[in-house]
């Protein structure tokens, strides 16, 4: 009886123990990591110019390149009811380049000629509603024929009670390898060409860049927000082009020489505003300034009109002027005698102005009556550059959720 | 550096003065502020734009785009 007695008591214990774990609510809800967004985004770009740096600062600028992007973004809740977000991003670039293809005029195998440059990223926050901070890092990979490049991001960014303000910490770091081409002129004695298959050596030089971006964004009504990003970043390494020629004012020729780090200090502003019920304006100055010499100023503006509730236009134009960093001359100006020269016009002194139009559709119910393709854009923009440069390019964006 | 110095003193007043002209907007206020056209950072489709600036223009940062990686030398 004593073990029937002690039977049932284990029972309705465990009966007990049972009731009572069935009827607590669990402390969190499982959330299957979920599809978000999904951007593709392509690209055409094309230039003409003639002061292309592989020849000194004169020759062919002819470019081309298409570019394809995708991004994936997934989001999940954990336990503590902190949202992740996983986003990959992969870019692939296409581009033929009538500069580069004359590191080598005679035998135009340059390597350069037409290459295709992968990058892919992922990057992974965390964002907590309670404190309202969000933390992230980020990796990424480049390459190319003759470059090479890992990247790693760091971020931090914390709003105010209200989330009408935000100051944000991001920390980047880029570790580079340059496959070191000369031109063939200017190869050593048994200093290979860097093409495939031939087995004479060639250096790698590293090119490592680091950059710290501090962010401040305030909402000061209803219809203007502001950001203030000051992004300095410090450059260290292989900083010239290695098949960059250079010619002297007495004909002698060599490659392009600069210092071997780089200090810049960007500042940018933006101002948003939403003018009426169908105009947002949205404006962008950025100041620059860095140890070469070299200073810049950039504007732009950018006005999205909602011709309808789901069709908008979007005119923008830019206007950038910098002036030269102090080892910069034109093609036969630089003397034998100067420490460091470059022929590259991209560090050049110019003003340049980009314009165009986008046009994005945003039905409420999707694209053709399918949910899930929720927008797209297409962007077209013409850039001129005062040194005689033009270029066009063209994107698409479309953005399924 | 002194211009710099300048510079940075104007962009930090104007800022201190749109600060001080800031009302604290509630979450139901901000339909026009949440609109898919003010989002602060550079969109998607800028993405290439922002790439062919910083190999083509010397001053690159402060754009959202990167600031280092890639070499930019074609």
């Amino acid at each position: 009886m004593k073990k029937i007695c002690l039977s049932v008591s284990v029972l309705l214990g465990l009966l007990r123990a049972g009731y009572g774990q069935s009827v607590t609510p669990p402390a969190y809800e499982t959330r299957k990591l979920k599809l978000e967004e999904i951007n593709l985004v392509s690209s055409y770009y094309q230039q003409d110019g003639n002061n292309s740096a592989v020849t000194g600062g004169i020759g062919t600028e002819h470019l081309t390149d298409f570019a394809q992007s995708i991004d994936l973004v997934l989001k999940t809740t954990d336990r503590k009811n902190r949202q992740h977000t996983l986003a990959f991003d992969f870019n692939i670039d296409h581009y033929t380049s009538a500069s580069s293809d004359n590191i080598d005029p005679l035998t135009v195998s340059s390597a350069s000629r037409s290459d295709t440059h992968i990058y892919p990223s992922v990057a992974w926050s965390v964002h907590n509603d309670d404190r309202r901070t969000t933390q992230g890092v980020a990796l990424s990979y480049s390459t190319e024929y003759d470059y090479k490049s890992y990247g790693l991001n760091l971020s931090f960014a914390k709003a105010s009670a209200d989330n009408n303000r935000e100051i944000s910490l991001k920390a980047g770091a880029f570790f580079d390898t340059w496959k070191v081409i000369l031109p063939p002129e200017l190869r050593p004695e048994g200093y290979g060409s860097g093409a495939h298959g031939d087995r004479d050596p060639i250096d790698y030089k590293p090119r490592n860049s680091y950059n710290v971006s501090l962010s401040l964004s305030q909402i000061i009504n209803k219809r203007l927000q502001v950001l203030l990003t000051v992004e300095p970043a410090f450059q260290q390494g292989l900083l010239s082009t290695p098949f960059h020629r250079i010619y002297f004012q007495d004909g002698g020729e060599t490659v392009e020489r600069l210092p071997g780090n780089r200090l810049k200090l960007p500042i940018g502003f933006r101002l948003h505003y939403f003018l009426g019920d169908r105009i947002v304006v949205r404006t962008f100055y950025r100041y620059y300034i860095d140890d070469w010499g070299m200073q810049a100023h950039t504007v732009n503006l950018e006005t999205p009109i909602k011709l309808t509730s789901f069709v908008s236009a979007s005119p923008f134009y830019r206007f950038s002027h910098q002036s030269a960093v102090r080892y910069f001359a034109p093609y036969g100006q630089h003397k034998q005698t100067d420490q460091y020269y470059t022929s590259d016009y991209d560090i050049s002194g110019f003003n340049s102005q980009f314009l165009g139009l986008g046009i994005r559709l945003a039905p409420p119910g999707g694209l053709f009556g399918t949910g899930h393709w929720q927008s797209v854009e297409l962007r077209y923009g013409h850039y001129i550059r005062s040194t005689g440069m033009v270029a066009n390019s063209i994107t698409f964006l479309a953005k399924l959720k | 550096m002194k211009k710099l110095t300048a510079s940075k003193a104007l962009i930090a007043s104007l800022i201190v003065l749109g600060l001080s002209g800031c009302v604290s907007v509630k979450e139901y206020q901000k339909s026009r502020i949440n609109d898919a056209e003010m989002e602060l950072s550079a969109r998607k489709s800028e993405k290439f734009e922002q790439n062919f600036y910083l190999y083509r223009e010397g001053a690159a940062g402060a754009n959202g785009g990167k600031s280092g990686g890639g070499c930019g030398c074609n």
